[in-house]
């Protein structure tokens, strides 16, 4: 009787915590590891070392989600819109309203409640030059400081693309 | 100093507790069931004008058990606060034939459904703004399937396809 009145309270003791947890994790802020080498430099700066992959950790907030403003050069992680399990961490280039320059060589607008995203290292990204533009609701959070490993702790700073807008007439 | 010690403890229960019960509230709203209201005539003959308050369940979609025929609340594409409740009629793969503009035109078009996508459209053809505007929708903007009505009392009940 004793053993079993103490399994039920580390199991609800497990439960409460776990709860708690995935409520922070889904209302504030989460850390999530970056995988691959498509936001090289910014995440990941060596994809094959010899000590293998290092993912860099990636602390995520999520207050941004509460009005979705989101502001060019900001680093954003979100569901693949044609895999919705997938998610990837992209940098916002393009924002509702704003011109910009596909590969096709042509100049689209952004529709409302879209945005352009944009790996750092265009050789090796799944990004809007492929699926176009992808609606805001998709986007998870939004990356802060990196975490993990501690020789790569800091702040993710924005970067905002100038050439990648046309000139403006 | 011992009455100080009591009442800090005290509190930290307290705490503990509305903690404990913003959590579970977080859970089942999120990924079990949670109430919502429908309002605006996109899906007329089958959700009221004036507003229904019908129950959301936030699990089929996850395990995508979402399929033609099913109403599900989806966060709208064009305002990511909003969200809309419309009918799906075609996931990825499928072949849509669709009136542009019923209002003007009987001119049919036809699209296929691109892969992670589907198609959504209010029952009210005449008065909805749905992927006859904005196109597919990635099946990630899904939030949850309504699935029960409890809002007018005179339908009260399952809300089926």
């Amino acid at each position: 009787m004793g053993s079993g009145s103490l399994l039920w309270n580390l199991t609800k003791k497990y439960l409460t915590v776990g709860v708690i947890g995935l409520t922070i994790t889904d209302r504030y802020a989460s850390i999530v590891p970056v995988r691959g080498g498509s936001m090289s430099p910014t995440f990941n700066p060596r994809t094959n070392t010899v000590l293998g992959s290092l993912d860099d950790r990636v602390l995520i907030e999520k207050f941004c989600l509460a009005k979705y403003k989101f502001s060019h050069g900001d680093v954003v992680v979100f569901r693949s819109p044609s895999e919705h399990k997938q998610k990837l961490i992209k940098r916002i280039i393009g924002l509702p309203g704003d011109w910009i320059g596909t590969p096709q060589n042509d100049v689209i607008k952004i529709p409302e409640g879209h945005c352009w995203v944009e790996g750092d290292n265009p050789a090796s990204s799944m990004d809007s030059r492929t699926f176009g533009p992808i609606p805001l609701g998709l986007v998870q959070g939004r990356a802060t400081t990196i975490v993990w490993p501690p020789q790569r702790v800091c702040q993710v700073e924005r970067r905002i693309l100038q050439d990648r807008f046309p000139p403006s007439a | 100093m011992n009455a100080w010690k009591s009442i800090a403890k005290d509190a930290f229960t307290q705490t503990c507790l509305v903690v404990k019960f913003l959590g579970f509230l977080h859970l089942t709203n999120n990924y079990l069931i949670s109430p919502t209201l429908v309002y605006g005539p996109s899906m007329l003959p089958t959700l009221n004008l004036t507003g229904d308050v019908l129950l959301v369940e936030h699990v089929s979609h996850r395990f995508q058990k979402v399929g033609p025929g099913d109403v599900v609340l989806v966060r709208s594409p064009l305002d990511p606060t909003k969200m809309v409740t419309k009918r799906v009629v075609g996931m990825e793969g499928d072949r849509i034939n669709f009136l542009p503009d019923p209002s003007i035109t009987d001119i049919c078009r036809t699209i296929m459904v691109p892969k992670g996508h589907i198609w959504i459209q209010g029952d009210n053809m005449y008065a909805s703004c749905d992927s006859r505007h904005y196109g597919p929708v990635p099946y990630g903007l899904v939030q949850g399937k309504l699935f029960f009505r409890v809002w007018p009392p005179s339908s009260f009940g399952s809300f089926g396809q």
